[in-house]
């Protein structure tokens, strides 16, 4: 088996694990929601005064409190402040060690592709896919070791999974040298770091998204409904989903700072101008003053919450515009897909 | 009656509103908006083949959008307004906060507040036997300035406290961020100003001097004084092109671009250099670019009697990955008529089933030069600037080629041919007459296109830029707090001793710091006979929401 082959073959096989991840994680997600039932039909059988209901207002009460002071305490006791504490079932760790046994093979197709191609593997449509989604896992995973957010899982390997798909699909090019346009240090520094900034946004993309189901679920609750999501009540408060989102989105973001000022670097080095509004540069600027505006957001009143979640929603979906749209289907100095 | 805003009072209430965080939101949120566009239609400033494309094909909503500045986005005047508006509302919004900043950085942490209970990471510990308040805290006050917060003292009622504040930098890391893009929008907006670019196409063994008339285009900006230029040569010695022979999927795939050239300097011996993509030569306060590059065939043209009237290298643009190159020759004086011809060079000529001949290799295997000639007025005298790369035909007949039913010249390197009508005689040179038969690789010359730049003020933008880095990890990652330590000595002598934080903006980490500044309090202060009361251990009441 050649090389080529074994980056194939590696990256079907990753494929076919993050899938069987997929699923128990799903799974997993499934479990929480019968666990949120029983508990809630062990209440009623009780008769008591629910104890979820009971933590549901004092949560509400804490997020209405809103003051710094309030956030900073609900922020550092991430784990717990679910309104149903979960302990993780056996599928979740089984969801778990797949999704690493994925990542090793993702990894080992990227890697291989590089070694065939004598360079780093970014730089065409597919090899940006591999690489870029290998980081959007190497990101969730290191943030995991600190954070439990394995019940982002699926949402996060269902994105990496389609991405994938759609790559290794439409995208695939065999091995090729680089053009000289791209023969330079920026082509190492610039593409890993904006692709390094995508894993970032990527999981600040995921938490948002939670952050928004769980607003909801709150907001029902406060009014005596449920959600059919009911696994959200295993989750973190959507407050302590906002804080990660902002702690995750702003790494993504100084990452994204340095992608442009190393890509305007290179752009004077390759065309004797650092900025053109180039098609390309437009849309790195565009993100860029978007998740500026997600920043700000968070320090401007009414606009906390819900509100700014949206903004880091948006600031992802032009990332995916950017990479999935900008590079294949417009024109303009940057036509490195290699389609 | 509706009470009356003075003029000052609007004025006032107008630039409270312009430096709102609220304003600053949308202006910023309004930006990105407005640069949309500009990458959905093609803009003058980066394609203005692609605006005169968009006219053609779009011939009714073109001068509407015209109108609305969409193919000049970014210097449009609506997108100068969000710009400017947000960076009148960033100085706004600087000014007031440097102003209180400093006066903070001098101002003592503020009173320790009288309950700590309610307050971040609030924690307590039990003084070990024998210690006094007073030393206590003064130990305190040492520990937490030897970890950079600054501290005051206050002593209320028997209540010594020490209060403490760090992370200035966080504030000091967002002004400067702030101020550092105010830093970039002026050097960029005026600093272009300064410089200018200049288009050159050389044919190897050609040379340029790096003055005014020199080049093909130039585009001075608005303070550029040309008397400036540094009159410098260069010459294009050779251009070399590696094509990928191996990998069968990347075939014909340029893979390197070489421009060796040689620069002299007036009262200087001359220096050999390189230009490649990525990789620009600079000298003479320029940067030299590789842009593009092609073929330049030697056309040469006799009239009847034998003289020469014309003889180029004429550059050839390419128009596909193989480079089959379109290029123009115009002859105005010498023969019988003017005479104009559009002429494709195929560098390895193929000819596809339906006859038309195609490249299928972009480097010199088997090359081929096609003309088609026309006679007539050139329009070369009209005044208006033409290019010399394209040839308007409107006044001209069309002797071979197209419905003419006279065939297309053809040369191979080294052939001449007729003209039509006995005008004279075209000869393709061959630039390597003593070269093997079937090697051409060295027969046509080619020709690269080089961009010259001078833009004094890159290196402003690029220190704005790293300020601007900077700024942001301290503003975002340098954790403001405050740190408060109260001791109170208890009706039987032990001292209690409390410990609260407060954190000023986003502060993950500080319930673990307050803890730890406690545990590292307690731990430094001299213990007596009997060191912690084992019936009393240290105690951590956890906070309640
Ligand atoms: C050119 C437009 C602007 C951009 C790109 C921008 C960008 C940013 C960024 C990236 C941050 C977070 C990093 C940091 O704290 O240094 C930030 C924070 C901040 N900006 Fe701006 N800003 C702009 C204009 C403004 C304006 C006009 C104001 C005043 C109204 C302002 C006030 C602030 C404040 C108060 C913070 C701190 C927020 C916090 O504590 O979380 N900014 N800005």
């Amino acid at each position: 088996m050649n090389l080529t082959d074994l980056s194939i073959y590696s990256l079907y096989s990753a494929m076919a694990v993050y899938s069987l991840a997929f699923i128990a994680l799903a799974i997993d997600l499934a479990r929480r929601s019968s666990a949120v039932d029983a508990a809630a039909q062990r209440d009623a059988s009780e008769t008591v005064a629910g104890s979820a209901a009971h933590s549901e207002a004092s949560a509400s009460a804490a997020s209405a409190g809103g003051s710094t002071l309030t956030l900073t305490r609900l922020s550092s006791r991430l784990a717990n402040d679910a309104a149903m504490p979960y302990r993780g079932a056996a599928t979740l760790r089984v969801g778990l060690s797949l999704t690493v046994l994925a990542w090793a093979l993702h990894a080992v197709a990227t890697v291989t592709r590089g070694i065939d191609a004598e360079r780093v593997p970014w730089a065409n449509m597919y090899e940006f896919s591999l690489s870029g989604t290998l980081l959007i896992m190497t990101v969730f995973l290191v943030v995991l070791t600190r954070v439990d957010l394995r019940f982002l899982g699926t949402f996060v390997i269902g994105l990496v999974l389609v991405l994938l798909g759609i790559s290794s699909l439409n995208y695939y090019v065999e091995v090729a040298p680089l053009p000289p346009a791209l023969q330079s240090a920026w082509l190492v520094i610039h593409v890993f770091v904006a692709s390094l900034a995508t894993g970032f946004f990527a999981i600040g993309f995921a938490l948002s998204a939670f952050q928004l189901l769980q607003f909801r679920r709150e907001t029902l609750a406060a009014e005596g409904t449920t959600m059919r999501l009911r696994f959200l009540a295993t989750l973190p408060s959507s407050t302590t989903l906002e804080n990660l989102a902002y702690r995750v989105s702003i790494v993504g973001f100084i990452l994204w700072t340095f992608t442009l000022i190393a890509g305007s670097i290179w752009a004077e080095q390759a065309w004797g101008r650092y900025w053109g509004w180039d098609t390309k540069e437009v849309w790195t600027f565009i993100i860029w003053v978007i998740y500026a505006g997600y920043i700000h957001a968070r320090a401007t009143r009414g606009w906390r919450g819900s509100r700014s979640a949206w903004l880091a929603i948006i600031g992802f979906a032009a990332v995916m515009f950017n990479f999935g749209i900008v590079n294949v289907f417009f024109t303009g100095l940057h036509s490195y897909s290699g389609l | 009656m509706q009470p009356k805003l003075g003029f000052t009072e609007l004025l006032r209430f107008l630039w409270r509103q312009i430096t709102s965080m609220r304003t600053a939101l949308f202006l910023l949120l309004l930006l990105a908006i407005a640069a949309v566009p500009g990458s959905l239609v093609p803009q003058r400033s980066s394609d203005p083949n692609g605006v005169t494309q968009y006219f053609a094909d779009h011939p009714d909503l073109a001068p509407v959008l015209d109108n609305l500045q969409a193919f000049d986005v970014y210097s449009s005047a609506w997108f100068s307004a969000i710009y400017l508006l947000l960076f009148i509302s960033l100085i706004g919004c600087v000014i007031p906060r440097t102003k209180h900043h400093l006066i903070a950085l001098r101002a003592a942490p503020p009173a320790t507040p009288a309950r700590l209970g309610r307050l971040a990471g609030f924690t307590t510990r039990q003084a070990p036997a024998g210690t006094d308040a007073g030393a206590a805290i003064t130990a305190a006050r040492a520990q937490l300035k030897s970890s950079g917060y600054r501290t005051a003292l206050f002593d209320k009622n028997g209540t010594v406290s020490v209060s403490a504040e760090r992370g200035y930098w966080r504030e000091t890391g967002n002004l400067v961020f702030h101020s550092a893009l105010v830093g970039i929008l002026i050097t960029v907006g005026f600093g272009g100003g300064f410089g200018f670019s200049g288009q050159r196409v050389l044919v190897e063994g050609q040379t340029f001097v790096n003055t005014l008339l020199a080049y093909d285009s130039f585009n001075p900006g608005r303070f550029f004084d040309d008397t400036t230029l540094d009159p410098y040569s260069l010459t294009l010695d050779e251009f070399t092109v590696d094509y990928e022979q191996q990998n069968l999927q990347a075939y014909g795939q340029p893979i390197d671009f070489t421009a060796d050239v040689t620069v002299g300097s007036p009262g200087q011996a001359d220096e050999a250099g390189q230009v490649k993509v990525n990789s620009p030569l600079r000298t003479g306060g320029t940067d030299i670019f590789l842009l593009g590059n092609g073929y330049a065939p030697t056309i040469t043209v006799t009239n009847p009697e034998g003289d020469v009237v014309f003889t180029d290298s004429v550059p050839f643009l390419p128009q596909d990955a193989n480079l089959t190159s379109l290029g123009v020759v115009k002859v105005p004086d010498g023969l019988a008529e003017q005479v104009g011809m559009v002429g494709f060079f195929y560098p390895t000529q193929d000819t596809a089933q339906s006859g038309a001949y195609f490249s299928s290799f972009p480097d010199l295997e088997y090359p081929m030069l096609t003309l088609n000639i026309y006679t007539g007025d050139l329009g070369l005298d009209d005044g208006v600037p033409t290019s010399v790369y394209s040839l308007n035909t409107d006044d001209m007949t069309q002797l071979t080629g197209g419905d003419t039913g006279v065939e297309t010249l053809e040369f191979m390197p080294g052939d001449s041919a007729e003209l039509p009508d006995g005008l004279g005689t075209v000869t393709f040179a061959d630039n390597s007459p003593d070269s093997a038969a079937n090697d051409f690789s060295k027969s046509v010359p080619r020709f690269a296109s080089f961009d010259v730049h001078h833009d004094p003020t890159v290196y402003w933008v690029l220190s704005f830029a790293v300020l601007i880095l900077l700024g942001l990890l301290t503003s975002l990652f340098v954790p403001r707090r405050r740190v408060w330590v109260k001791a109170t000595a208890q009706s039987d002598g032990s001292v209690q001793l409390e410990y609260a934080g407060l954190a000023r903006g986003d502060d993950p980490a500080l319930e673990a710091a307050v803890t730890a500044i406690a545990d590292r309090h307690v731990a430094g202060l001299p213990t007596g006979a009997a060191a912690v009361n084992p019936a009393k251990p240290a105690v951590s009441v956890p906070d309640q929401t």
